[in-house]
């Protein structure tokens, strides 16, 4: 039985006039212990199928339709004591900027040790001990001291890897990274990446890593879901992906990547932005971008389709392969 | 902390210089203080010879440095009317003004935060509306139309309680006359707090009640959920603290205002405290009174703003003042 | 620009587009928004309109007669019917005075907060822009002058001044002193969220670009920046009338303010106030409702427009 199990996940956006659909059909399965990465540009519905998982929408936002099977039971089904049993225990969420997630005027001894009360009878002086376990797992040096700090004495990147020992604190099954290295400096990414990599594989932690870089996937994630206006578009193990896209959009977006160019000549972006939630046009909501477009695709939404070794929601799939566009595209 | 702290109280110094040196040409220019002494059938000669005397004639910077000298030995002058030290006759009045601005704040602080943190967690509840429409109300009604009102109502309708006074106050600590000693003290302090607080417990309501729902929206709280934290220790810790901030900040702000409503309050219910005795000096032209009210009022003042932001540093760990001390 | 804003074709159209844009959409879907401006206007009309709708002259001796004082208003038993309200302490009809009374509240309340949002407005720019030392000592002052509350400051101020001059001098002036006293403590109020605007818009490539192309500071601050701070100052000078009323309400209460003789709705509730124990109670309760009622109005719109021109709360 996998860990996590999504099916036809539908989230919605109350407005003042009309309703928009921010999440569109969503379905997909993690085993225990893996490791996937939802990518797209923002927009796409990344950060709300993390937040989704968790049943932690805040308003206008709600879940319409669908199941969230977490360990066989349905996350969209719980009530309050049954979500809050979840939260933090058995799946744990690092959010995207560290110089916002950590309230301002509590210790972060208190943020940790308050994380542990929630979830177990601990005295106080045992939540105190396992925090200072845990945040020596990071690296953090000196933790005893840093209990006692405030989080605007640290610099982001110690506060982003206290927030992943946050995250770890009560072993959870299941992490969901939400842009975890977005906001900070480039040279501390890479070790953040490498740590929560480490974690996950010695702890056995499932992880969602939701980004908009692939070179990350690439590097941290087994399975890569790529989404585009609140669908699944690709999904696939995250070597393929990479290696061989088959929708156009995630042939774009890996030709957009900088390694992918030659020096001195422009990086091939998309022509076009993602539409926005109230205006996803008609049939596949690529196609007003798509230079393979027909009126099949202007007219009918895509299935999920088999295609090679992954699956793709694109009506024009087979044609694409044989394209000399394409080979070009591969080369 | 001692930088803070200094920077603290060299501000204050500085705002009790400012205040000093407008007493003091008030004091210089209202009345004249020989007419109170000797009357009006002095001759000229007399008059110029007395003026050295008390030293009406010296230069402006001596005149505001002798001010200045016995103001901070406790002499304000003798009140012309009641024919004493201008201190002690406030320092009399000031235990009613201030226990009727402890009972205001009882109140403030008591109703404003549970029902500001009530109204910003679930802001669409019938009970909500209901606090909050009474709420602009309140803050419409003036503080001295609510006291009318009061009277009108539970005075002269219902006699349920008295209208003016104090009532039976007991001494304790020396000169310092209570009106929480006696069940009479009680009856007669309800009314005028009440009023007293009618217009400030609504605007704290609406404060906490607009920070409370903006902190409620920031990551933090949302991380605490995610965190699977109690939605009380979520309300209570993590954004009550947040949400206090800005709020002792504006209550700091709303000292002044407070100051100004007693004289109002007093006023209507002939409360015998320090704002009722100024008014009374200002039509009596009792300067040395005005302006021993204008120092001590200042003074109060400017301690409880010091004080509240030292508060502020305190709950806020980004001044954190302790650190800096240790 | 400027030729089109001289067209008097365009301003049915910019009626309409006031009508159908956000504001004028929320506003017809807002029915206490709706309400209180009707209220606001009714008052604001028939207090501007006191000399022509007042069946008396409250300021003109001869018309009042003390024989006439304290009748109740026409539901009560022993009224006259030619004083719908009743009369006050002094034989004045009660409905021509409290409409002359609300036209003063209404006219200091509203010259006060002009007085307030040119200074403010002015030392906001000033400090906004120019920066540095002077910002931070303008600033400074701002704090500290929004420490002494207004009516605080204005107390002592009158007192002082009454006491100075003596009432009769100061009666006659006492309009002039109320505007210039709760115009001047207030300004950091505008000064505060205008520097910040200033601050934030400073910032925006427009500015510099105005700058490149030599426009002067006054041209730049007057034209480019001021419209950026419209809506904060709108919303700002709704409360702040309400503040001044209440404020002048209270100054003249206390007897600091409006004297009897001419009295504003403050000071026709105080003389009123020594006659509700004999039981002559719409002397007071008539024009604190009427008082009421008008900052109560002025609230609700100031609250209705808080909410639509807030961006913070136009996220959603």
């Amino acid at each position: 039985m996998s860990l996590l199990s999504v099916r036809d996940l539908t989230v919605k956006f109350a407005m003042r006039d009309q309703t928009v659909t921010a999440l569109n059909g969503i379905s997909f399965d993690l085993a225990k212990g893996e490791r996937l990465g939802i990518v797209g540009e923002s927009g796409a519905g990344k950060s709300i199928t993390g937040f989704s998982l968790m049943n932690l929408l805040s308003r206008p936002g709600y879940i319409d339709t669908g199941k969230i099977l977490f360990e066989g039971e349905d996350v969209v089904q719980m009530n309050d004591k049954r979500l809050r049993n979840l939260r933090g225990n058995r799946m744990a969420m690092i959010f995207q900027d560290p110089m916002v997630t950590l309230n301002p005027v509590l210790t972060i001894g208190q943020q940790m040790i308050e994380t542990l009360m929630a979830h177990r009878k601990l005295s106080h002086e045992e939540a105190r001990q396992i925090a200072i376990v845990k945040l020596r797992e990071v690296y953090i040096p000196s933790p005893e001291e840093r209990l006692e700090q405030y989080p605007h004495e640290l610099s982001g990147g110690m506060r982003q890897r206290i927030i992943i020992a946050i995250a770890l604190l009560l072993d959870p099954q299941l992490i969901i990274a939400d842009e975890p290295t977005t906001a900070l400096d480039v040279t501390i990414q890479a070790d953040i990446m490498e740590l929560m990599l480490e974690l996950c594989q010695s702890n056995q932690v499932g992880l969602i890593l939701i980004t908009h870089d692939l070179g990350v996937v690439s590097q941290m994630t087994e399975r890569t879901l790529v989404m585009y206006a609140g669908r699944i578009i690709e999904a696939g193990r995250t070597r393929e992906i990479i290696n061989d896209p088959q929708h156009p959009y995630t042939q774009g977006l890996i030709n957009a990547l900088p390694q992918q160019t030659v020096p001195g000549q422009r990086l091939k972006q998309i022509p076009g932005n993602m539409p926005g939630l109230a205006s996803i046009p008609e049939g596949c909501a690529f196609n007003p971008r798509c230079k393979y477009a027909t009126d099949l695709c202007r007219s009918r939404i895509p299935e999920i389709v088999h295609y090679g070794e992954v699956e793709v929601a694109c009506h024009e799939v087979q044609r694409l392969n044989s394209d000399e566009d394409r080979q070009e595209a591969r080369a | 902390m001692f930088a803070y702290l200094a920077k603290r109280v060299i501000q204050a110094v500085a705002v009790m210089f400012v205040i000093s040196l407008i007493a003091f040409a008030i004091q210089g220019n209202l009345g004249d203080p020989l007419r109170e002494l000797v009357g009006q059938s002095v001759s000229e000669e007399v008059r110029q010879q007395l003026r050295d005397e008390m030293g009406l004639n010296d230069s402006f910077v001596t005149q505001y440095l002798r001010f200045a000298g016995n103001a901070l030995q406790g002499d304000l002058g003798t009140s012309y009317f009641f024919k004493e030290p201008a201190l002690d006759v406030i320092l009399k009045k000031l235990p009613a003004t201030l226990e009727l601005v402890f009972g205001a704040t009882l109140i403030i602080v008591g109703f404003s935060v549970p029902l500001g943190v009530y109204t910003a967690i679930k802001p669409d509840s019938i009970l909500s509306r209901i606090i909050m429409g009474l709420s602009i109300i309140g803050i419409s009604i003036p503080v001295f139309l609510t006291a009318i009102l009061m009277i009108f109502v539970f005075s002269v309708e219902y006699g349920w309680f008295p209208s003016y006074g104090r009532g039976d106050t007991v001494h304790v600590w020396g000169y310092w006359e209570t009106n929480f000693a006696t069940a009479d003290g009680w009856l007669h302090i309800i009314l005028p707090s009440i009023a007293l607080a009618s217009i400030m417990l609504p605007l704290f309501v609406r404060l906490i009640r607009a920070e409370m729902m903006e902190v409620l929206q920031s990551e933090y709280v949302k991380y605490a959920k995610a965190k699977g934290i109690n939605p009380w220790r979520i309300y209570f810790v993590h954004a009550l603290k947040n949400t206090l901030l800005p709020v002792i900040t504006v209550g700091g702000v709303q000292i002044g205002t407070m100051v100004a409503y007693t004289i109002l309050t007093e006023t209507v219910f002939q409360w015998p405290g320090m704002g009722f005795m100024f008014l009374e000096a200002v039509n009596r032209v009792d300067t040395p009174l005005i302006v021993a009210y204008l120092i001590v009022v200042g003074f109060i003042f400017v301690v409880t703003n010091t004080i509240v932001d030292l508060i502020y540093g305190l709950v806020n760990p980004t001044v954190n003042i302790a650190r800096m001390g240790a | 620009m400027s030729t089109e804003t001289l067209n008097p074709k365009s301003e049915p159209s910019r009626w309409s587009k006031v009508w159908n844009s956000n504001m004028g959409y929320s506003f017809r879907r807002n029915p206490v928004a709706v309400v209180s401006m009707i209220v606001f206007l009714l008052i604001a009309i028939a207090s501007f309109l006191a000399p022509v709708i007042a069946p008396y002259d409250p300021y003109d001796p001869a018309q009042i007669d003390i024989m006439n004082s304290e009748y109740p208003p026409a539901w009560v038993n022993g009224s006259l019917p030619e004083f719908v309200l009743g009369t006050d302490d002094q034989g004045r009809d009660l409905w021509s005075t409290i409409l002359y009374g609300t036209r003063l509240s209404l006219l200091i309340g509203i010259c006060a907060v002009a007085l307030q949002a040119f200074l403010g407005i002015s030392i906001g720019l000033i400090a906004g822009y120019v920066g540095g030392r002077l910002d931070s000592l303008l600033m400074r002052l701002a704090d500290i002058q929004l420490s002494f509350s207004t009516l605080m400051v204005a107390i002592i101020f009158l007192a002082v001044t009454q006491a100075m001059f003596g009432t009769d001098t100061f009666n006659k002036y006492a309009v002039v002193f109320l505007i210039a006293v709760i115009g001047v403590a207030e300004w950091p109020q505008y000064a505060r969220t205008v520097r910040a605007t200033v601050l934030a818009e400073k910032k925006k490539e427009y500015v510099d670009s105005a700058r490149v192309l030599g426009f002067g500071p006054m041209r730049i601050m007057v034209r480019h920046i001021l419209p950026n701070s419209l809506s904060p100052i709108f919303v700002i000078s709704t409360v702040q009338v309400a503040n001044a009323i209440i404020s002048e309400a209270s100054l003249s209460f206390l007897g600091l303010g409006m004297p009897p003789s001419q009295p504003s709705l403050g000071s026709l509730i105080s003389s009123g106030f020594d006659y509700i124990f004999s039981g002559s109670w719409w002397i007071t309760a008539i024009p604190g409702v009427v008082l009421v009622v008008l900052v109560l109005v002025i609230n609700l719109l100031g609250d209705w427009m808080r909410d639509v021109l807030n961006p913070k709360l136009y996220k959603g």
